[in-house]
C-alpha cells in the first residue's frame, strides 16, 4: 500500500519534471491564457511594437541612407571634386546619424554578424587602413580588421585632410577610391542581411519568443539595450575620451574625431534613441506604445513601489541637459574643459544604476543570462 | 539501508565544470584553496568517482572521505558559486564519514561477510534526520521577517515574472496568491520536520515535500536541490519501506538481497574510537545549531550587510542586485581612474561581487595589488556602489570616502558599509 503510493508519487515527480523542463526550453506560450484578464502585461504586444514600430523602421531608414552613401561615394570616386566630396560628406553624416538609431539592436542577425563591431569601432587604426590601401590586399571580414573599416575609417579618408588635398589624393590614387567603395558597400551588404532577416521571418520568431526564460526575446533585448547604454553610449562616447578609465583624458578616442563638429549630434541622436526605446516612442514619432516604462508601471500596480519609469525618464532628461552646453566637437571639449564631459558622464552613470539595478530587479531579469542555479 | 539515499544523490554535479577567470573570491581562512589549472577537471572526476563508490558502497570510508574533501574543495575555490544546497551536500558528506553506511546492500558488505550487519544504531539514522530538520526549520525561522510575511518580498518580484507557466501562470500576478505562497512557504518549512517525524503524518509530510519541491523547481532555477531533498526525506520512513525499495532494486539487478539479511547488529569494535566518533558528531551538531545565529554578533541589518548570512539556511529570502565600480587613486602621482570590472571578473562574479561587502573588499585588495604591480604608487581604492534590496529603490551601499585598500579583511564588522535606512524586523 505504502509502496504503491510512493511509486505513484515518484511517477508524478518524474512526469512533472519532464513537463516542466520541456516548457522551460521553448519558453513560449502563456499569453493566450490572458484573454479574460487585464492583469497580465502582454510581452508579445511589446515585442511586436518594438519590432514593427521601432526596430524595423529604424533599420529601413538606415538602409536607405546607406544607399545614398554608396551612390555618393561612387560619384565621388568616379569624379573627385569639391562638389562630389561635399555631397559624400553629407551622406556620411546622414548615415552615421541613422546608425545611432539601430546600433543598440544587436540581436538576431546583427548579433550573428557582429554588426556594431564592423560598423563603428573608434578610434580607427589609421596605420592599418593605410597599409590596406597600399597593399591592396585585405579581408574586411576578419575580427582584426574591426577598426580599419566602418564609419570611423570612412571619416578618416574624407575628413583627415583639407578638402583640396582629399580631392587630389583620391584623384591620384585608385586604390584609395577602391578602399572607400569597399567600406561603404560592406556597410550596405551587412545591413541588407540584417534587414532581410527581420523581414524574412525573424520578426515572427522575435515576437513569438515572449516567455520569461533567460533567452527569451525580452530578456535578451533588455540585456543588449543596457549593454549598449553602458558600454557604447556612456563609456564609448563620453567616459573613455574624458579619461574615466585611464586617469587622464584621451581626446583622440572621441567618436567623429576628424569631422570636427559632429560628436555631439551623434551622442544626442544615440541618447534620444535609447530614451525613445525605453518609452516605446515609435521611430516615426507619435504616441508611445507598450514599452519597458509601461511594463514597470504595470508591475508597480502589483508592488506599489516608486515610479521608477518616471525616474529613469527624468534621468535621460538630466543627461540631455548636461550635454546642452558642450562643444559640438568632443575633441575640442576635452581639450578646453574636460570637467563638463565628466559631469555628463556622472549623469549617464546614474541611469546605469537605475536601469541595471532597479529596473532589472523590478522586471526580474538577470544580467547576461548567466546560466546558474540559485537557492 | 542508508544506501538508498546515498545512491540517489550521487547524480547531478558530475558534469558541472568551472570556467576559470583571472581572479577567484576566497572564503576567509581558505585563500589557499584555488583552482589547480587543468587539474581542476581531474578534481571533478575524482569527486564523481568517489560519489559513485559511495553510492554502491565500495570502499566506503575511503570513498566518502574523498568525496567530502574533493566536493568541499570545489566549493571553496570560489565563493561566487556559494549555494546553500552545495553546503548541505558538503556537511552531509562530512556527517556520513562517521556513519556506518556501507554495512548493508553494498559491495563492501557483499565482499566481506564480517562487515555485514542488518541493523545499525539508531543515532546514526537519527543524525541524518536531525540535519534535515535543521535545514527545514532554520529555513522556516529565517522566513519570519517583515519583508517575507508583510511585504511578500521577494516573491512579489519573482512570481509575476513566471506568468507564462501553464495553469498556475495567471495566478502568479494576483496579490493574494503571492501572499499565500509566502505564508505557505514559511509554514511549510517550520512544520515539515514535525510532520515527517511523527508516523501518523509522515505520508502527508512526504506528499507536501514532493509538492513543495516540484513547485519550487517549476518556479525557480534551483537545479538539483528539490530532487536531492525529496529523496533525502525518504530516510524518515521505516525500515520496512526501505527493504521493499531495495528488494525492488535487487530484482531489477537480478540478484537477491537476502545475503545481507543476517540479523546482525553493527557494533564498533574499538570503544574509544567509537566514543570519539559520537563526540565529533555531537560537536558537529552543536556548531550547526549555533552557526546560523552568529549574525546577532554583528550590528546593522543582516540582509543589507550579509555579515553572518551564509551557512545559515537563509534560502530564497532576498532579491538583491547592485552596481559597484571602483575608483583607483595613485596618491603619489595624483592620478585617478575607474576600473572596468569585465577586465578581471566574469559577468557572474561581477554580479555577485556588486552587492556583497566581503566580495567588494577582497576585490578591492586584488585591484590594489594589481595596479601596484603595474607601477602605480600608494594605491587607494574607493567603491561607488549602489544596491537594491527586495524591491526598494537602490541606495549607496559602501562609504565612497573610505579607502578599501587599507581596510583589513577579517570577520569583524565592516564599518564602511553605509546604513540601510529602513527596517526589516524578524529573526
Amino acid at each position: 500500500m505504502l509502496y504503491r503510493y510512493l511509486s505513484a508519487i515518484v511517477l508524478v515527480t518524474v512526469l512533472t519534471g519532464l513537463l516542466l523542463t520541456s516548457c522551460g526550453d521553448d519558453g513560449g506560450g502563456g499569453t493566450d491564457l490572458g484573454d479574460g484578464s487585464n492583469d497580465t502585461f502582454d510581452r508579445g504586444a511589446m515585442l511586436a511594437h518594438w519590432a514593427d514600430n521601432i526596430i524595423i523602421p529604424a533599420y529601413l531608414n538606415y538602409q536607405s541612407s546607406l544607399e545614398g552613401l554608396v551612390a555618393s561615394s561612387e560619384a565621388f570616386v568616379g569624379e573627385p571634386s569639391a562638389t562630389t566630396l561635399s555631397t559624400l560628406k553629407n551622406s556620411w553624416q546622414q548615415s552615421y546619424l541613422s546608425w545611432q538609431r539601430v546600433s543598440m539592436f544587436e540581436i538576431g542577425k546583427a548579433e550573428q554578424l557582429v554588426l556594431r563591431s564592423f560598423t563603428n569601432i573608434y578610434p580607427t587604426d589609421t596605420t592599418g587602413l593605410l597599409d590596406n590601401i597600399s597593399s591592396g590586399t585585405y579581408n574586411l571580414a576578419l575580427a582584426s580588421k574591426y577598426d580599419e573599416q566602418g564609419f570611423p575609417a570612412i571619416e578618416y579618408l574624407l575628413f583627415a585632410h583639407d578638402e583640396n588635398e582629399t580631392v587630389e589624393d583620391f584623384a591620384g590614387n585608385n586604390a584609395q577610391g577602391q578602399y572607400l567603395l569597399d567600406l561603404t558597400s560592406r556597410l550596405q551588404s551587412l545591413t541588407n542581411e540584417v534587414v532581410e532577416d527581420w523581414q524574412g521571418g525573424y520578426r515572427e520568431t522575435f515576437v513569438a519568443d515572449d516567455g520569461s526564460s533567460g533567452t527569451s526575446s525580452v530578456n535578451k533585448m533588455v540585456n543588449d539595450y543596457i549593454f549598449y547604454y553602458e558600454k557604447s553610449l556612456r563609456a564609448g562616447k563620453v567616459g573613455i575620451p574624458a579619461g574615466i578609465f585611464s586617469g587622464s583624458p584621451l581626446p583622440n578616442t572621441v567618436e567623429a574625431r576628424y569631422s570636427g563638429d559632429f560628436a555631439k549630434p551623434l551622442f544626442l541622436e544615440a541618447l534620444n534613441a535609447t530614451q525613445n526605446f525605453f518609452n516605446g516612442t515609435p521611430y516615426s514619432g507619435g504616441s508611445n506604445g507598450p514599452s519597458l516604462r509601461a511594463y514597470l508601471d504595470h508591475l508597480n500596480t502589483i508592488r506599489e513601489g516608486e515610479d521608477l519609469g518616471l525616474l529613469i525618464d527624468d534621468q535621460f532628461e538630466s543627461a540631455r541637459l548636461a550635454a546642452a552646453g558642450l562643444d559640438n566637437s568632443f575633441f575640442a571639449q576635452v581639450e578646453s574643459d574636460n570637467s563638463a564631459l565628466l559631469a555628463l558622464y556622472d549623469e549617464l552613470q546614474k541611469n546605469v544604476i537605475l536601469l541595471k539595478v532597479d529596473m532589472l530587479q523590478a522586471l526580474n531579469i538577470n544580467v547576461d543570462f548567466v546560466d546558474a542555479d540559485g537557492d | 539501508m542508508l544506501a538508498s539515499i546515498i545512491r540517489s544523490w550521487a547524480y547531478g554535479w558530475i558534469d558541472k565544470l568551472y570556467i576559470q577567470p583571472k581572479f577567484h573570491f576566497s572564503y576567509y581562512g581558505f585563500e589557499w584553496v584555488q583552482p589547480i589549472s587543468q587539474y581542476t577537471y581531474l578534481l571533478f572526476i575524482v569527486c564523481a568517482i568517489s560519489a559513485l563508490f559511495v553510492a554502491i558502497g565500495y570502499r566506503y570510508r575511503l570513498a566518502i572521505v574523498t568525496f567530502f574533501l574533493s566536493f568541499t574543495y570545489i566549493e571553496l575555490m570560489d565563493k561566487t558559486t556559494y549555494l546553500n544546497h552545495y553546503y548541505f551536500v558538503s556537511i552531509l558528506s562530512f556527517l556520513m564519514i562517521w556513519l556506518p553506511a556501507a554495512r548493508y546492500f553494498s559491495i563492501d558488505a557483499y565482499r566481506n561477510v564480517r562487515l555485514r550487519s542488518q541493523r545499525i544504531p539508531r543515532w546514526t539514522i537519527d543524525s541524518v534526520k536531525l540535519l534535515l530538520c535543521i535545514v527545514y526549520f532554520y529555513a522556516g525561522l529565517a522566513k519570519l521577517n517583515s519583508d517575507w510575511l508583510i511585504e511578500a518580498m521577494p516573491l512579489k518580484i519573482w512570481l509575476p515574472g513566471r506568468y507564462d507557466l501553464p495553469i498556475i501562470g495567471p495566478l502568479l500576478e494576483q496579490e493574494w496568491a503571492i501572499y499565500a505562497f509566502s505564508w505557505a512557504g514559511a509554514l511549510y518549512d517550520l512544520a515539515i520536520p514535525f510532520l515527517l517525524l511523527y508516523g501518523g503524518t509522515r505520508l502527508l509530510g512526504f506528499s507536501l515535500v514532493v509538492f513543495f519541491h516540484l513547485m519550487t523547481s517549476a518556479l525557480f532555477p534551483i537545479g538539483m536541490f528539490p530532487y536531492i531533498m525529496i529523496v533525502s526525506t525518504l530516510i524518515f520512513f521505516s525500515s520496512s519501506l526501505h527493504h521493499r525499495l531495495l528488494s525492488g532494486m535487487a530484482s531489477l539487478g537480478r540478484f537477491s538481497k537476502s545475503i545481507f539479511d543476517n540479523n546482525q547488529s553493527w557494533k564498533s569494535r574499538k570503544a574509544p574510537l567509537y566514543k570519539l566518533q559520537i563526540g565529533l558528531v555531537a560537536l558537529f551538531f552543536a556548531l550547526q545549531l549555533a552557526l546560523p545565529f552568529r549574525y546577532l554578533l554583528y550590528p546593522g541589518e543582516l540582509f543589507w550587510t550579509e555579515e553572518g548570512y551564509r551557512f545559515s539556511w537563509r534560502v530564497m529570502l532576498m532579491e538583491k542586485a547592485g552596481s559597484t565600480n571602483f575608483k583607483i587613486v595613485d596618491q603619489k602621482n595624483q592620478k585617478t581612474f575607474y576600473v572596468d570590472n569585465s577586465d578581471f571578473l566574469s559577468s557572474y562574479q561581477a554580479k555577485q561581487m556588486a552587492f556583497q561587502p566581503d566580495f567588494i573588499l577582497e576585490y578591492a585588495h586584488f585591484l590594489r595589488d594589481h595596479f601596484t604591480s603595474q607601477g602605480h604608487e600608494q594605491v587607494a581604492v574607493y567603491a561607488e556602489s549602489y544596491v537594491a534590496l527586495n524591491g526598494r529603490r537602490s541606495k549607496q551601499f559602501i562609504d565612497p570616502t573610505i579607502d578599501l585598500a587599507s581596510q583589513p579583511i577579517s570577520l569583524l564588522p565592516k564599518p564602511w558599509i553605509l546604513p540601510f535606512h529602513d527596517q526589516i524586523s524578524g529573526l
